[in-house]
């Protein structure tokens, strides 16, 4: 097998697709375009016929490795499989023709959903009140964190100059927090998987802003000391703060709410039927505690006495840290969520957080049995849990890449490798709540395999992939070269 | 097993520190480092000028696998950094104590150079970590 040409390889001198022309401008149109903003030339487009076209595009997205085809159980994502009800629903005409300018009035029956969004997240989480205006979860962070900040300013508490967050944090947490002008401490986690609390306790002082954490954390372990952490860093006078990234686990079980955080973001792209990882839109929602809900980013959806719906905004929220995009989120990505927390309401809520704990349970269980080794073995997986291959890399000389690489031979999704970073050779696996038991037992069988050739051939493993389009890839030579635009040969 | 110098003194997040005759030092990271961390794609160092102190975060090193930060062994000024990791951080990987070195220091405070590990105390703690 090979690659496929690029589509401007196919190209040859005056061939057409007639369903691709794009449609004549008319002249005047343009009439006020400056000289020097105008092209010289025509661009260099490829010239393709019509079925080399459907051709092409058919043959390479036959090359893809991927959900709708494979088992694809990468950790640290959550849903990879995203019900195309949700999609359908957030798709009708109503909402699509939407003006986002378009009164209120005109709007009342998207902004009815969103006022039920807001009020579902908020049972969901356990928080006071939630906005839905941060466009991604980044942006969902960055306003979490601006917000502590705000708090502390609005207290007179302008020495707290510092950000906790535990060492198997996500990447973006103490980006968040540097974006926001603090410094970042990390807090080590223990043998266990849990925060290590002594040092918490040694880190935290009238220096600390707040705590930033994942629970259940990037280990695939729920943090059991959560209370006293979170007391730890209330009695100092910090905030804490919850990354949404994993809510999976404990949707309908425990709230963050409840476990004494004063912010949370959601990534509704990874929990909410959204597909994500593609660098589509997403939604990244806050949920505020008491203390922080007159912070909160706008506009959100606010009720009248008369039951209308409006834009709530800074007039009426003067202390909000405002405005994050033109308008609020993603409304795709919102009614997506939305969809998704009707169809299955509080029951089926409970069933996602049951399933995708017992299928990383089964898994966990099922891989150390055919001789994987667990990284926290005495600890319960929540919705993920990690393999560490250390050991086959010390005695074989196979490390988890190799692994990842001879899985795509099985026809099994590689999971999220060397994340998070405290784990050497490290498999972070995530099979999530939409997989049955039979495609759980393909992939144990496909990794017992494997751990017998890695034992019989490791030299077998080094070469893998053999079945893709390509083998082995020079992942130097990519990260460093990176070659993405074509270049027509012989061109300047 | 990996190579741990015996002159050479080490920081326990894995950065390795040379004392020269005129008192500076030069940084790098450790032979066990660079070998977790696989083929190094890009070497942030720290500029020359930068007061740094001990612990603070000064530079970063990305391989295939992972982005890692680099940690101020020892306190002080920076006055020199390897230029020629920019092209060709494999040196890291190939010489992380001689071509792989990442920057040079004047220190601010010589006696932080006796509380380094010395390579037996080194090697003491990767055992530590393997197990």
């Amino acid at each position: 097998m090979s690659t496929n040409p690029l589509i401007f390889e196919h190209s040859r001198p005056g061939r057409r697709a007639a369903a691709q022309i794009p449609r004549a401008v008319d002249d005047n149109a343009l009439a006020d375009l400056p000289a020097h903003l105008r092209r010289e030339g025509k661009p260099a487009l490829p010239e393709v016929s019509e079925p080399e076209v459907v051709r092409h595009y058919t043959n390479t997205s036959a090359q893809n490795f991927a959900i709708d085809k494979q088992f694809y159980p990468l950790g640290s994502c959550t849903m990879k499989y995203n019900p195309r009800g949700a999609n359908k629903a957030a798709m009708m005409p109503g909402f699509l023709a939407r003006h986002p300018l378009a009164p209120e009035r005109h709007s009342q029956g998207y902004m009815e959903c969103m006022h039920e969004l807001q009020d579902f997240l908020k049972e969901v989480t356990g928080m006071e009140d939630v906005s839905l205006a941060p466009m991604a979860g980044a942006q969902g962070e960055f306003s979490g964190v601006a917000m502590i900040r705000k708090y502390h300013e609005a207290n007179g508490d302008d020495e707290r100059s510092e950000i906790l967050i535990p060492e198997a944090a996500h990447g973006t947490n103490p980006a968040t927090a540097v974006m926001c002008g603090y410094k970042v401490r990390e807090v080590p986690v223990g043998k266990d998987g849990d925060v290590d609390l002594d040092a918490l306790k040694e880190a935290v002082g009238p220096q600390t802003a707040g705590l930033m954490m994942t629970n259940p954390s990037t280990c695939g372990v729920f943090e059991r000391k959560i209370e006293e952490i979170a007391k730890t860093v209330h009695d100092a006078g910090g905030l804490l703060y919850y990354d949404g990234a994993n809510l999976n686990a404990i949707l309908g079980k425990v709230r963050p709410g409840d476990m004494g955080f004063d912010v949370i973001h959601m990534n509704l792209h990874k929990t909410f039927a959204t597909p994500h990882g593609g660098g589509g839109p997403g939604a990244g929602p806050v949920g505020v505690s008491k203390r922080l809900q007159r912070y909160m980013p706008t506009p959100v959806v606010g009720q009248r006495d008369n039951g209308s719906f409006y834009w709530k905004d800074t007039d009426e929220l003067p202390d909000s840290i405002g405005h994050l995009s033109a308008f609020m989120g993603n409304a795709g990505v919102l009614l997506r969520a939305y969809f998704y927390a009707m169809v299955l309401g509080r029951e089926g809520m409970i069933r996602v957080g049951e399933y995708s704990t017992l299928a990383a349970n089964y898994l966990s269980k099922r891989l150390q049995d055919v001789g994987c080794d667990a990284a926290y073995p005495s600890r319960r997986a929540s919705h993920e849990f990690l393999l560490t291959f250390a050991r086959q890399a010390k005695h074989n000389g196979v490390t988890a890449v190799d692994v990842a690489k001879r899985l795509l031979d099985y026809n099994q999704h590689a999971p999220t490798v060397y994340f998070p970073l405290l784990v050497p050779e490290c498999f972070l696996i995530e099979p999530t709540e939409t997989e049955t038991k039979e495609a759980l037992d393909r992939f144990v069988d496909a990794m017992e395999n494997i751990l017998k050739e890695a034992k019989d051939d490791p030299d077998l493993l080094h070469g893998a992939p053999y079945t893709q389009p390509l083998t082995r890839l020079d992942e130097v030579q990519a990260a460093k070269e990176l070659d993405l635009a074509y270049k027509e040969e012989g061109a300047a | 097993m990996s190579q741990i110098p015996e002159e050479l003194r080490y920081a326990t997040s894995h950065e390795w520190v040379r004392m020269e005759d005129d008192g500076n030092v030069y940084v790098g990271i450790s032979d066990h480092a660079q070998d977790s961390l696989g083929d190094l794609v890009f070497v942030e160092p720290p500029e020359v000028g930068d007061e740094i102190s001990t612990g603070d975060e000064c530079g970063v090193v990305e391989s295939v696998k992972a982005a890692s930060d680099i940690y101020a062994p020892m306190s002080g000024e920076v006055i020199a950094v390897n230029e020629n990791l920019e092209d060709s951080p494999e040196l890291v990987n190939q010489d992380p104590y001689g071509d792989g070195w990442i920057y040079q220091l004047k220190p601010a405070n010589k006696a932080e150079w006796d509380e380094l590990l010395s390579a037996d105390d080194y090697a003491t703690t990767l055992e530590d970590d393997e197990d």
